[in-house]
C-alpha cells in the first residue's frame, strides 16, 4: 500500500483534530519568528538575529549552559543507568519506590530544590562531634557552585532520564541478554558497556535530548545560584530588549529540532533491531 | 571418568523446593535431557550448573574441580536460550566471536575461530547480518555457534527449539546432535518434549515436583518406565487398576480378566492392588498374530493417524488404546465389533498403584 492510499483511509475526524493540534503549536511559533524578522520598521530581516549573536555574553552563556547540560547528562547516565538495569535486574520489588523519587521533582518545585541546596551547602560540612572540615561551603567557590547547580539538574531531569531509560530497557530482554553475556565470560562492566548501552542508545538519547533543553533553558537555578547560564540571560534579554530574545528563542528551538533529527537519523536502524528482538 | 557431577543438589525459594536433592554423574561428550513438565525443576537445576542460580545445599564440580558458587563468567558454561538471547546491536560475527574477544584472543584467531563455526552451523554468507535479518532457525543456530566458539566444558541448552515451527525444530534438533558428537562436547538439555529427548540423549532424567524420578537411556525410560509418572509422561501409554491374581506366576486380573506379565510379581501378595501400563503398539489382534494374552476386547472408537491407527478398545470396564500401523490391504475393524486382541508378556508392566 502507497502513502497516498494510507492518507486516504485516515478518518475525516482524525485529519480536524490533527490540524487542530498543529495550529495550537505553530501559531505562536509563526507569530514569534514573524515578531523576531520585524525589527527594522518596514522591513523583513535578520537583524534580530544578527545582534543576538553579536552580543558575546550570549556566545559565553550560551556555551556555559551547553557544557552544564553536557555534565548533566553523562551524570545522570553514570547514575541512572546501572541504577535502572539493577533494578530490572534484582530488584524488580524496588521499581516502585524509584519510580517515586523520579516523581518528586514534578512536585518539589525548583526553587525548593535550590533554597535547599543553598542552605545545606553554604556552610562548611564537619565531621560529626569533630571540628574537622569534610567539605569547604560549595557556594564560595566557582567549581563548587557548578557541582551544585548540576546536582540541582540531575534531580530536574530525573524523571525524564529514567522514564526513557526504563523504557529502553523494556524493549530489549535485559536479563536474558545479561546472563548470555555472563555465560559467555563478560564482566558487569563489559555487559552494561557493551550489550546494554548500545541497546537502549535510542531510549538513552531521548532523555539526553529531554535533560539538554531542560538545562539550556533553566533559570530558577542558575540564578539563585548565581552563575553565567543561558537561561537567566534570555530573562534578562527579555526585560529590556523585544526582538532579540524572540530570535534567541526561535533559534533555541531550531537547534533542539536539527538536534533530534540527528537522533532520528543516527538511531532508526538501532530501533529496527530492537523491535525485531 | 565423571565430567560433570552434582551431589545433593536442592533449591529453595523461601518455602518452594524447587529442586530436592538431585545426584546426576555425567560423562565427557555425553547428552543428558532434562525432562518433564512446567514447575518441575529443569531449568532451575540447568541455571545452577550455569551459576545463575546458587544451590541452597549439595554441590555442582567439572572435573572433580567445585564450581559450585563460582560467578557464571568465571564457569566456561556455554549456554543457549529459548529466546535466542542474540544481541541485537551486533553481527552475526560479532554475536559468535564476543566470548573470544571477552578472553582477549588475538584477532586473528577470533576471526579462524568465527569462520569454523560458522561453517558448522552452514551460516557462513551471513556473518555481517544482524539478528533481526534472520529466521528463528537461524537465529538459534548462531547462539549454538556462539555459545559453542568460547570451547565450553559442558554446552546447556535452554529448550532451545520451543520457539520454533515444527519442521525447523525437526530439523535443527537433528544438527544438534550432529555438532555435539562431531566436537565430542558434554551438553544438557532441557525440554518438556518427550520425542526431543528420546531423540536426541544419551540418557534421559525424568523430573518431578523437583526430584528425579526416573534416569536412563531413551530405551529405558520409553520400554521399561519404573513409575505411573514416566509411565504416563513419556509417549502414550494405557494404565488400568489391577490386581494380583498369581505372583508365582505374574498374572493379574483387570475387571476380571486375566493378564500375563514378565515382571517379577514374587514380593507381591494375591489381591495386592497394582497399576498395569501397556503401550498401545504392543497390542495386535490375534487374527494378525498369536501371542500369549488373549483377552476379548470390543472396538469403541478408532482414530486415523497418518502412518498409524489408533483403536479405543474396552477390556473388561477398562478403556484401552491399541496402535496399529496404517497397512490399506488390510481390513480395520469396526466401532461395535467385538474381537480379540494379544499382548507379548514383556508388554505388560506392572507399577505400583
Amino acid at each position: 500500500m502507497n502513502i497516498f492510499s494510507r492518507i486516504r483511509r485516515i478518518p475525516f475526524w482524525s485529519w480536524i483534530w490533527f490540524i487542530l493540534g498543529a495550529l495550537y503549536f505553530i501559531l505562536p511559533l509563526y507569530a514569534t519568528v514573524n515578531f523576531s524578522l520585524r525589527m527594522e520598521r518596514g522591513v523583513i530581516g535578520f537583524k534580530a538575529y544578527a545582534k543576538a549573536f553579536e552580543d558575546p555574553e550570549f556566545i559565553r552563556t550560551f556555551l556555559y549552559s551547553n557544557a552544564l547540560a553536557l555534565t548533566t547528562i553523562i551524570v545522570s547516565i553514570i547514575l541512572i543507568v546501572p541504577t535502572a538495569y539493577w533494578i530490572r535486574l534484582r530488584l524488580p520489588e524496588a521499581r516502585r519506590i524509584v519510580e517515586f523519587i523520579t516523581l518528586l521533582p514534578f512536585v518539589v518545585p525548583a526553587i525548593i530544590l535550590v533554597f535547599g541546596l543553598i542552605r545545606i551547602y553554604s556552610s562548611p560540612i564537619n565531621i560529626p562531634f569533630t571540628d574537622t572540615t569534610l567539605l569547604q561551603p560549595l557556594t564560595t567557590f566557582e567549581v563548587g557552585t557548578d557541582i551544585l547547580i548540576v546536582a540541582g539538574y540531575v534531580v530536574l531531569g530525573l524523571p525524564y532520564m529514567y522514564r526513557s531509560v526504563d523504557t529502553g530497557m523494556r524493549t530489549v530482554d535485559v536479563r536474558t541478554l545479561t546472563e548470555a553475556a555472563q555465560s559467555l565470560g563478560a564482566s558487569w562492566f563489559t555487559i552494561i558497556v557493551r550489550v546494554i548501552l548500545p541497546n537502549i542508545r535510542a531510549a538513552l538519547l531521548s532523555g539526553a535530548l529531554l535533560t539538554f533543553a531542560i538545562v539550556v533553558g533553566e533559570v530558577t537555578l542558575a540564578s539563585f545560584l548565581g552563575v553565567p547560564a543561558f537561561g537567566p540571560y534570555l530573562f534578562l534579554l527579555g526585560q529590556h530588549r523585544a526582538y532579540e530574545p524572540a530570535a534567541l528563542s526561535f533559534a533555541s528551538f531550531l537547534l533542539t529540532w536539527v538536534v533530534m533529527g540527528l537522533i532520528q537519523l543516527f538511531t532508526g536502524g538501532q530501533e529496527q533491531i530492537a523491535g525485531a528482538h | 571418568m565423571t565430567h560433570l557431577a552434582l551431589k545433593n543438589v536442592s533449591k529453595h525459594f523461601g518455602d518452594f523446593t524447587a529442586v530436592s536433592d538431585f545426584n546426576l554423574d555425567v560423562k565427557k561428550g555425553e547428552f543428558v535431557s532434562f525432562l518433564g513438565p512446567s514447575g518441575c525443576g529443569k531449568t532451575t537445576t540447568l541455571r545452577m550448573i550455569a551459576g545463575f542460580e546458587i544451590p541452597s545445599s549439595g554441590s555442582i564440580s567439572i572435573d572433580g574441580a567445585d564450581i559450585t558458587n563460582k560467578a557464571p563468567s568465571q564457569r566456561n558454561v556455554g549456554m543457549v536460550f529459548q529466546s535466542y538471547a542474540l544481541f541485537p546491536n551486533m553481527t552475526v560475527a560479532q554475536n559468535i566471536g564476543f566470548g573470544l574477544r571477552i578472553r582477549k584472543e588475538k584477532e586473528a584467531d577470533v576471526a579462524e575461530r568465527v569462520k569454523e563455526m560458522l561453517s558448522i552451523i552452514h551460516l557462513e554468507n551471513k556473518a555481517d547480518s544482524y539478528p533481526y535479518q534472520l529466521s528463528g532457525g537461524q537465529m538459534q543456530r548462531v547462539a549454538l555457534a556462539r555459545a559453542l566458539a568460547i570451547r565450553p566444558e559442558v554446552l546447556l541448552l535452554d529448550e532451545p527449539l520451543s520457539a520454533l515451527d515444527a519442521k525447523i525444530r525437526i530439523s535443527l534438533r537433528a544438527e544438534i546432535r550432529s555438532i555435539q558428537q562431531k566436537l565430542g562436547i558434554t551438553a544438557i538439555y532441557v525440554t518438556h518434549d518427550q520425542e526431543e529427548a528420546l531423540s536426541l540423549s544419551d540418557r534421559i532424567v525424568v523430573m518431578r515436583d523437583g526430584e528425579m524420578d526416573q534416569v536412563g537411556t531413551p530405551f529405558q525410560i520409553y520400554n521399561f518406565p519404573t513409575t505411573v509418572f514416566v509411565a504416563n509422561f513419556v509417549g502414550t501409554l494405557n494404565n488400568a487398576s489391577a490386581e494380583v491374581v498369581d505372583p508365582a506366576k505374574g498374572v493379574i486380573s483387570i475387571d476380571g480378566v486375566h493378564f500375563e506379565s514378565a515382571v517379577d510379581l514374587k514380593d507381591r501378595k494375591k489381591g495386592d492392588k497394582v497399576r498395569v501400563a501397556i503401550r498401545p503398539e504392543r497390542f495386535n489382534f490375534v487374527s494378525q498374530e498369536k501371542k500369549a494374552n488373549i483377552v476379548d476386547c470390543k472396538i469403541e472408537n478408532i482414530t486415523f493417524l497418518g502412518s498409524i491407527v489408533r483403536i479405543q478398545i474396552m477390556i473388561g470396564n477398562s478403556k484401552f488404546y491399541m496402535d496399529t500401523f496404517n497397512n490399506p490391504f488390510l481390513e480395520l475393524p469396526k466401532i461395535g465389533d467385538k474381537d480379540q486382541v494379544t499382548c507379548s508378556r514383556e508388554a505388560v508392566l506392572v507399577l505400583d498403584e
